[in-house]
């Protein structure tokens, strides 16, 4: 994390440093997040943060149906995006395109770009198993393989074919600790990963995820089978997540979107009506259409 | 579990003390203007005002940003309301300073014999300061203090006012000098009660009760008893 003095983020809104005449104390403090004076609940470093996914001109047919309208959208490196709107609005559709899962549902046709980096992942000739690799995915319901719990984290390691033995007990060990569930789950790694409970299950398809070390973490209402508690505890583990992946988020609690998320994008009837800051859309909404929906004044 | 949330509320608690110390510099600097009539102390005084202003504008979105986006409760709630409240009374503070500070010209060679309009400054600094231990410790007996200190701060207005008016009777060629000091006076006197408002926000903050209008308050309890 650089300082405001350090900082070469050409941006006018970024808040100066404080006068204080306060005496230098002997262990300097960990620089603060530098914030924008205007937002001062966003890192201004996501503004500057190099883009990770861009969907550009994307149209999705089920059928004649559409049911993406020319998407166009850029998610930062190290940001949550959230994706959110009411039911049918294409979201969901949106996020799965992004690791190419509207492949196995028949009559889809999809045209436009995702790029993940520089590569379009729509390219013929893209190895959609080595695609998946790059881009882990959580689900709604947490679906945890009837194994143990070490195996459900080895599992992706062990099919592209790790045997050694160390290398799969550090990759377990560090996603468990990454996902948050490494405390609890330390001394019983051979039982069954169905005895845990909904929000260890959770967690720990999350850790399943992040084991084969993606770059692109997709989760699709992740916390909404959970309690108030493990949802807060999903929640808090994005924002150390988001230290070393990009995550984007479908949910349809706004509150979720408001806490966990840097960027939202509100989307209706297939379109991406409104995206940008998640505080200046939780503020003040460009469109009056995301006011709506956002404040439940919708239909 | 460690919140997020946290360390949003200890950046707001942070940006509140900042400006507080802010305008606790201009408190110094405007009782040093007046007993020495320094006219660059004075200037400096006006210069602070600015940080503060845009203090004041920083915190306010940041208060509403986490309203928005936090939907807080209970305590969390509490600070966050009554952080609202607060920040104005700090930036009232500021604009006492400089209205005191815009009087040290017209107000020498002094009007006033022996130290009371020292003491009337120092106990009004001492208040400010101890509100805002008050709301950076959550010193809930040094809040109650403060709204105590506020009869002590009044009545050393009073004499002073009184003193005052006597000079100028006296002798008609103070009166210009006594005028000016009588709206300095006052806002010394401004600032207590605006740390008293504080002192005040502090308690809602810690205990949840509103400790205003006492008058009100009381009426209230014989109702219910």
């Amino acid at each position: 994390m650089q300082s405001g003095a350090q900082m070469e983020i050409d941006d006018p809104r970024i808040v100066p440093e404080p006068v204080t005449s306060a005496e230098p104390t002997a262990v300097a403090a960990p620089a603060p997040a530098a914030r924008l004076a205007d937002l001062p609940l966003t890192n201004a470093a996501v503004l500057t943060s190099p883009t990770m996914l861009t969907v550009e001109g994307l149209n999705l047919f089920y059928g004649s149906k559409q049911a993406l309208f020319d998407v166009n959208l850029k998610v930062a490196k190290n940001t949550v995006m959230a994706f959110i709107g009411p039911s049918g609005c294409g979201k969901s559709t949106l996020l799965r395109c992004l690791n190419r899962m509207n492949d196995l549902i028949e009559g889809v046709r999809i045209d436009g770009e995702v790029r993940i980096g520089d590569s379009n992942i729509y390219e013929p000739g893209v190895d959609v198993i080595s695609l998946r690799k790059r881009t882990g995915m959580v689900f709604q319901k947490s679906n945890p393989f009837p194994k143990s719990i070490y195996e459900n984290v080895a599992y992706g390691l062990r099919i592209q074919g790790v045997r050694d033995r160390r290398i799969l007990d550090e990759a377990v060990e560090s996603s468990l600790q990454a996902a948050g569930l490494w405390d609890e789950v330390k001394d019983r790694m051979r039982e069954s990963a169905l005895s845990l409970s909904g929000g260890q299950q959770q967690r720990l398809c999350i850790a399943r995820a992040l084991a084969v070390n993606p770059e692109v973490l997709l989760m699709d209402e992740p916390c909404s089978a959970l309690d108030p508690i493990a949802t807060s505890r999903i929640e808090e583990l994005i924002f150390e997540l988001k230290k070393k992946f990009t995550i984007v988020i479908v949910t349809h609690n706004m509150q979720q979107a408001a806490r966990a998320s840097d960027f939202t994008a509100f989307f209706w009837l297939g379109k991406l009506i409104e995206s940008g800051l998640t505080e200046k859309m939780f503020t003040n909404p460009r469109e009056r259409t995301t006011e709506d929906y956002i404040t439940g004044r919708f239909g | 579990m460690v919140r997020h949330f946290d360390s949003e509320l200890q950046d707001l608690r942070d940006g509140l003390m900042a400006m507080a110390g802010q305008v606790e510099e201009m408190i110094d600097l405007s009782k040093a203007a007046v007993s020495e009539g320094s006219a660059a102390k004075a200037e400096q005084v006006k210069a602070l005002d600015r940080l503060v202003d845009e203090q004041e504008l920083k915190l306010d979105q940041a208060c509403i940003d986490l309203l928005a986006l936090r939907s807080p409760i209970a305590t969390d709630l509490r600070l966050i309301a009554s952080s609202l409240k607060i920040i104005p009374e700090i930036e009232r503070i500021g604009d006492h300073c400089c209205n005191i500070a815009r009087r040290v010209l017209y107000i020498h060679p002094p009007v006033l014999a022996g130290d009371a309009l020292e003491r009337l400054a120092g106990e009004t600094r001492g208040m400010v300061r101890e509100a805002v231990n008050a709301f950076v410790r959550g010193d809930a007996e040094l809040a109650r203090k403060v709204i105590a200190d506020d009869d002590k701060v009044d009545a050393i207005y009073v004499q002073i006012y009184k003193d005052l008016l006597r000079i100028m009777l006296a002798d008609p060629m103070c009166i210009e000098r006594a005028s000016n000091l009588i709206i300095v006076i006052k806002n010394w006197e401004r600032i207590a009660d605006q740390a008293t408002n504080i002192a005040e926000e502090v308690l809602f903050i810690l205990e949840g009760v509103n400790v205003k209008h006492t008058y009100l308050q009381a009426g209230k309890d014989q109702t219910e008893s």
